[in-house]
């Protein structure tokens, strides 16, 4: 069965989301689920590392557009990485790359959190 | 190929985690008959999408429903056809969004509608509101000239 895991970890103050197998309108509140407990807890930098995502149809889009506007009221940002071309021609064909930064590793994506924090 | 269609029909309580079932067979039949896996890719997208609208929506999540998928291949061609006996909705309201004011709105969800009509080559809706409303996608294994001209 195609399934779907989100796991979470953290890296000097920045949550990491990692998510693997197939996002679509059955898995998706899973993944809402995870980003819910990281805003109640206060945790608005985030990373999602895509690396062993295999799919992603727009009700997984859509948990992300529900989520950024909060997270960045707060001064926070989900950034996104280590997408397979499959899936960033998703976020492409919908015009994404340009509400979302998408980095191609989780490491520029957290050093770019902290060199905007640096700044502020 | 014939020129005889094959026909592939599942039909399936209305929930979510059928999705992923349907995807397995329309994937599977796309690559059988030789498109891209790029082209099976958008097929299964657009296909997931037609479906968990009426999942959701026309049926309102209601696992007693049916949803129903047909699968019609031939030599030029593969057709897939949604129809489900719920809500339906509004075809005035499927209106492409200007993807621009969209993203800056951040509104959430209705990006469906948007995928299926580009990631397919003709799509076709017939919307009968608790009589039978039914999406229709064709992909092409090789773009007539109009299509192509036309980009």
């Amino acid at each position: 069965m195609e399934g779907f895991e989100v796991a979470r970890s953290e890296n000097g103050g920045i949550a990491i989301l990692y998510i693997k197998g197939y996002l679509d309108a059955h898995t998706a509140p899973d993944l809402e689920n995870a980003f819910q407990q990281l805003v109640d807890s206060k945790k608005f930098s985030i990373v999602v590392n895509f690396r062993d995502l295999n799919y992603i149809s727009s009700a997984g889009l859509g948990v992300f557009m529900g989520f950024i506007e909060d997270i960045r009221k707060n001064g926070g940002d989900i950034k996104l990485s280590n997408m397979k071309p499959k899936i960033y021609r998703v976020f492409d064909l919908l015009g994404f790359p340009t509400l979302y930064d998408i980095l191609e590793e989780e490491e520029k994506a957290v050093e770019k959190f902290s060199r905007t924090q640096s700044k502020n | 190929m014939g020129k005889t269609p094959i026909k592939y029909r599942l039909k399936l309580p209305s929930q979510s985690d059928n999705l992923a079932v349907i995807r397995d067979l329309v994937t599977k039949v796309a690559t059988q008959v030789g498109f891209s896996n790029d082209d099976v890719s958008k097929i299964e997208l657009a296909v997931d999408e037609a479906c968990a609208n009426v999942i959701k929506h026309a049926y309102g999540s209601n696992s007693k429903k049916l949803i129903d998928v047909l699968i019609k291949v031939d030599a030029q061609k593969l057709m897939v056809v949604v129809t489900d006996k719920g809500k339906g909705f509004n075809p005035d309201d499927i209106k492409l969004p200007r993807m621009n004011e969209y993203l800056k709105e951040m509104r959430v969800g209705g990006l469906g509608i948007y995928l299926i009509e580009t990631l397919m080559d003709k799509v076709n809706f017939d919307v009968r509101p608790g009589i039978r409303n039914q999406v229709k996608m064709i992909k092409y294994l090789n773009k007539p000239a109009s299509a192509s001209d036309a980009n």
